[in-house]
């Protein structure tokens, strides 16, 4: 039985007061979305700013149902079944929001209390301990840091010890520290058998922790696959420079391109020598010429810059 | 410490919330209706008789009180939910087990505890003033309870169709003030004349007020039995839409 299953998932929302009077559409933001995240796996779900990881997520969650299309958690249907399906997740909203009139240790017994656990403070403590809020736990929630409040939101969707856990972009505008602490102890409760379902816009973190990837363009899945796999079907290599001077639309069409440095797919010895000879045909100066792996990076730009697809919409 | 069940801990969250900043949600209210008090007893004591002997101080005592229980049971419901839905916070509820049941009887149940809290405090201080009779007390208590519950039950509809602050003034100033206002508070129905006496039995306010009095006086405009079976109708219906609203997530999931 999967953790996680999305079968032909769709939501579309109503068209605003405003859409109507132009007779505009309402917007399609998840189309057609379907696919499994098994037991024990850390999944991730990448894609760009709308493409409809969040309400992915938040019809997941029971924040709001799918037009159409079903999802389960373990077997308990979120619509259906929605107490056991609750029960089995844990989920980390991306908005920072906290409850003004209580302290951490306060939050974290009433959450328990909503699950129907009393006597939770042992692990409690332990979730403190392990997320670094030990010192905090009679702090008002509004005299924390922002990183602080996020390690609390994290301690919340733990506290019933859920066997799927949800990250929303966990790590968005949190320092160094705190990734490392989160990532550490999610890797933990991974290993320990717990699912993992996170979207995040650090490449670098899915690259890292996640066995399988799924990647979201316009409420759609362009691809699925493990993380290894992704990675071996972009270019191998990364021709990397800096330049100062415009490049020929050629080559520039193909590259990324980050104020000064430039970084262009080639997958052998060949392509790197018909680029950087075309580089100098065209008179470009370039200096600190580097070869690199490629990353996930360049497989999710790669992706995200194919063919556009048609965005559906509904009345 | 929080009982096993969900909504145990939502009651005792919401119970937790109000009492936390009790200056504001217990002591002020109960400071508003000394004043009333003060101010209306000073003026009036001297003029006004009601139901033959009851002198308007003492005629004035439950009124204010179950105004006090009224007014504060729908601001307990209406604020915490507009407050976390403007906030985020809601998030945390919605993200939990709790049925729509489990929602309606922790909302609720808090906002009779305040209300109650409130009106005893109210009481209490006001009893200096003007030593009340006891002449039914369960009717007393019946009618706190059921308007205590009515009133957080529309404070919970109207903190889930509220979507600002501006939107819940208008429920609040253009709606349950002035129903709480005009249902006999601070006067008699009888005095009134009488298309205003009819046009008072149309509130279902008039009965809450009305019948918590008799349970001091033994004396009303209305049946206690009458004004009972109003209420609690009322009561029903309002239920009614507000678990409705809850089951389908009504402003609350997209």
């Amino acid at each position: 039985m999967p953790a996680i299953s999305f079968q032909s998932v769709c939501k579309t929302y109503p068209p605003s007061r405003q859409q109507r009077a132009q007779n505009k559409p309402g917007l399609r933001a998840v189309d057609e979305v379907t696919f499994q995240i098994e037991e024990g796996e850390f999944f991730g779900l990448l894609g760009p700013n709308g493409a409809g990881k969040t309400t992915l997520i938040s019809m997941l969650a029971g924040l709001s149902r799918p037009t159409s299309g079903t999802i389960s958690v373990r077997g308990h249907d979120v619509q259906r079944d929605y107490a056991e399906a609750r029960r089995q997740l844990g989920i980390v909203p991306q908005e920072l929001v906290f409850d003004p009139f209580f302290n951490v240790r306060e939050s974290l017994r009433i959450q328990s209390g909503y699950f129907g656990i009393k006597n939770n403070d042992a692990w409690i403590d332990e979730l403190l301990q392990s997320l670094g809020l030990a010192d905090k736990a009679t702090a008002n929630m509004r005299q924390l840091s922002g990183g602080m409040k996020r390690r609390v939101l994290v301690a919340q969707a733990l506290v019933h010890k859920p066997p799927v856990i949800v990250l929303d972009e966990p790590t968005a505008g949190v320092d160094v520290e705190l990734r490392q602490t989160l990532w550490q102890f999610v890797a933990r409760l991974n290993k320990q058998g717990s699912t993992v379902l996170l979207t995040t816009h650090y490449l670098e973190e899915a690259e890292a922790l996640c066995n399988r990837i799924a990647m979201l363009k316009q409420g759609r899945v362009i691809a699925l696959d493990r993380t290894s796999a992704l990675l071996s079907s972009a270019a191998s290599n990364v021709l990397r420079f800096k330049t100062d001077a415009d490049l020929p639309w050629a080559i520039a069409q193909n590259a990324r391109i980050t104020g000064r440095i430039v970084q262009l797919p080639a997958r052998n010895a060949l392509e790197v020598e018909q680029l950087l000879a075309s580089i100098r045909e065209a008179g470009v100066a370039v200096e600190d010429v580097e070869m690199r792996k490629a990353d996930l990076e360049d497989v999710f730009l790669d992706l995200m810059a194919g063919e556009q697809t048609p965005l559906e919409v509904a009345r | 410490m929080i009982n096993v069940t969900g909504w145990h801990a939502l009651l005792y969250k919401e119970t937790l919330r109000f009492w936390k900043v009790g200056f504001q949600t217990v002591g002020a209210p109960v400071l508003t209706a000394v004043l009333y008090l003060m101010v209306f007893g000073h003026v009036l004591e001297d003029h006004v008789k009601v139901y033959g002997t009851v002198s308007y101080t003492a005629f004035l005592v439950p009124g204010l009180v179950m105004m006090s229980v009224l007014q504060n049971a729908f601001a307990n419901s209406s604020s915490s939910i507009i407050q976390s839905k403007i906030m985020g916070s809601l998030v945390f509820v919605l993200l939990t087990p709790l049925s729509h049941w489990g929602w309606f009887f922790a909302y609720v149940g808090s906002s009779v505890i305040r209300g109650l809290a409130v009106g005893l405090g109210v009481f209490i201080v006001t009893m200096f003033f003007a030593m009340p009779h006891f002449v039914a007390p369960v009717w007393i208590v019946v009618f706190a309870f059921l308007g205590a519950a009515m009133l957080g039950t529309l404070g919970l509809i109207a903190g889930l169709w509220a979507e600002k602050f501006d939107q819940m003034a208008v429920f609040q100033n253009f709606l349950i003030m002035p129903m709480t206002f005009l249902s006999g508070v601070f006067y008699s129905i009888g005095s009134l004349p009488p298309v205003w006496q009819t046009v008072s039995h149309l509130n279902p306010f008039f009965y809450m007020i009305d019948g918590f009095r008799y349970g001091f006086f033994g004396v009303s405009d209305a049946s206690p039995w009458l004004s009972f079976g109003i209420v609690g109708t009322a009561w029903l219906v309002v239920s009614a839409i507000a678990v409705h609203m809850l089951r389908i997530g009504y402003k609350i999931r997209g």
